[in-house]
């Protein structure tokens, strides 16, 4: 019995991956995989179809590359001040902060990023469309901050003590011995930290739905709207797609691709953890 | 920022001058960096709280959604929101709890035990919406459940179960092993230490993981989106086969408009789901400090 809820999570996996192949080679029978996977247009819903997925990858990789310049740098920097400098009762009132930053449902923030992030942007830089990669890319950033900062706070703080005190002996200052020391002994815990957030971010939809615009645009330009993998497949299932049509198998096909890279990169995450931590007695 | 002092009467070479304001500089760097998270929050707070406090009224609570903004609310929503999370806990929380226990007391050390650990971490890196997609295709059309209540929170659970799940874990390991040893030593079976030592013991730290977890199900926007949700509803659900919409699906559909006044809609409805979530956070950190309070 017990067993059987274990296992249950299993099945679900199993089940996704069914599911999602199951249409997906329904798909690829009438499209090829290669146009799939090189072509430049995406352009389900026109009458001339084109089915390349390279402008959504690109999206999404736009999005989570620029979240990525936000949360990685704040995020390890929030992680060593909060494990070298903070105090006790500090951190004690800094860490249920963060976590909140979490805990804010996703819709929440693209409303913030298109009421506030958007017209903000737009005084600095007029060219800005309303909806743009960047003000997406802004605020999954600062979603993403708590998921590097905790994970990364994790592994500075399991660094043993002993660590700092050889260094402090060696008569290193702070920046030396959180930098030079603490920092390279916790790597692995800090860079699975950082792929997760990129995973997290480009597995992301709400906000970037909201944000971002459905424009699939293969474009570098990060004011411009664009479509990701996941806000395409929002706006087509928001539009009635009638079942068993091309356009509704395009679902499953861009649920597969966005499956397959988190998964990688949760995998990768976890390999980097496991094969490059550092033991300490 | 901490700087170590300098003995009495030594003298600071330009070299160890420039070394401890690098250290300064980078103390400082790092406190701003945890600024920007706070900041952020603390201007999307206000942001929202503009926008929204104006607007938000009991008539806000007790009517449902409408074409014309000045009559509109959020009732047929915060229902919604009400209904899927009591579903979702129902079917959630036992098999969760009961993976739990087989994984921590129950499983033999072997690769089975390994992979299904394996796989419940990853399941947990999944993207919500994709867990949408497997609800639109299993729980919609080949179980047949519709667009309802119940196809919501079936999927909402597969979401959050291997979050309550992991949670469950931390907490039964917590529990030390001499308690179990004593329960063993005076004779009872391996149920009777489960159910009679182990789970009263982890079961703060089960609940907060719940909770939490079920306040993520509360924010999920995406998943729902995709087994049918909609954005525009007069009723209440009635049951689990009916219709439903939830607050974060109606703040989507208000923010998707173009006109001001739905944008002010969407405001007070977020400030509705932020005190929805913020009393779910407020029990857990309760349990929690009780639990420690007695641990």
């Amino acid at each position: 019995m017990l067993f059987a809820c274990a296992a249950a999570s299993t099945l679900v996996t199993v089940g996704v991956v069914l599911v999602l192949i199951g249409e997906t080679f329904a798909f690829f029978r009438e499209v090829s995989i290669v146009e799939f996977l090189t072509g430049t247009r995406w352009e389900p819903m026109f009458q001339d179809q084109h089915f390349g997925v390279l402008p959504l990858l690109a999206g999404s990789f736009l999005v989570a590359g620029g979240a990525a310049v936000v949360a990685l740098p704040v995020g390890l920097l929030t992680a060593i001040f909060l494990s070298e400098y903070a105090s006790a009762r500090l951190r004690k009132v800094l860490k249920p902060v963060l976590e909140v930053l979490a805990g804010i449902p996703t819709v929440v923030y693209g409303y913030f990023a298109l009421t506030f992030i958007t017209p903000l942007l737009r005084v600095v830089f007029p060219e800005t469309e309303i909806f743009n990669a960047a003000s997406a890319s802004i605020v999954v950033g600062i979603m993403t901050i708590p998921t590097v900062s905790s994970l990364s706070e994790d592994a500075l703080r399991a660094v043993p003590n002993s660590l700092r005190e050889g260094a402090y002996g060696l008569g290193a200052t702070k920046l030396e011995v959180s930098t030079r020391v603490v920092v390279p002994a916790a790597l692995s815990g800090i860079i699975a930290s950082f792929i997760l957030a990129i995973s997290r971010a480009i597995g992301e939809t709400m906000a970037v739905t909201i944000a971002a615009g459905n424009l699939p645009n293969l474009t570098l330009n990060a004011l411009e709207s664009i479509q990701t993998m996941t806000a395409y497949i929002v706006q087509a299932s928001l539009g009635d797609t009638p079942q068993g049509t091309l356009a509704f198998r395009t679902l499953f096909a861009v649920a597969m691709t966005l499956f397959v890279i988190t998964l990688a990169m949760n995998v990768l995450s976890q390999w980097v953890l496991a094969r490059f931590r550092e033991e300490y007695q | 920022m901490s700087q170590a002092s300098l003995p009495m009467g030594s003298t600071e070479s330009a070299h160890d001058r420039r070394r401890r304001l690098k250290g300064v500089a980078f103390a400082w760097t790092c406190g701003l960096a945890t600024l920007v998270g706070v900041a952020s929050l603390a201007v999307l707070l206000i942001d929202v709280l503009i926008d929204g406090l104006p607007r938000l009224d009991l008539q806000l609570l007790t009517s449902f959604a409408s074409r014309f903004p000045e009559r509109a609310g959020v009732k047929a929503a915060l229902a919604g929101s009400i209904w899927i999370m009591g579903l979702t806990a129902v079917i959630s929380f036992p098999i969760s709890v009961a993976a739990a226990i087989y994984l921590e007391e129950y499983a033999p050390r072997n690769w089975v035990t390994k992979a299904i650990q394996t796989n419940i971490a990853n399941l947990a890196g999944v993207p919500s919406i994709v867990y949408g997609i497997l609800g639109l295709a299993l729980f919609v059309r080949v179980l047949g459940f519709e667009r309802s209540v119940l196809s919501g929170a079936l999927t909402l659970s597969l979401l959050i179960m291997p979050v309550i799940i992991m949670a469950a874990q931390e907490a039964i390991r917590a529990v030390p092993p001499t308690i179990r040893e004593a329960a063993y030593g005076l004779g009872a079976t391996r149920w009777q230490v489960v159910k009679g030592q182990v789970l009263p013991m982890a079961m703060p730290g089960i609940l907060t993981g719940t909770i939490l977890a079920l306040s993520r199900a509360v924010g999920e926007t995406a998943p729902l989106i995709m087994v049918g949700a909609v954005g525009f509803l007069a009723f209440t659900p009635q049951g689990v086969m009916d219709q439903f919409t939830v607050l974060p699906l109606q703040i989507y559909s208000w923010i998707s408009r173009p006109q001001e006044e739905f944008r002010q809609l969407a405001a007070a409805a977020i400030i509705v789901l932020l005190v929805l979530l913020l009393s779910m956070n407020a029990v857990a950190i309760i349990l929690r400090n009780r639990a420690q309070r007695h641990g």
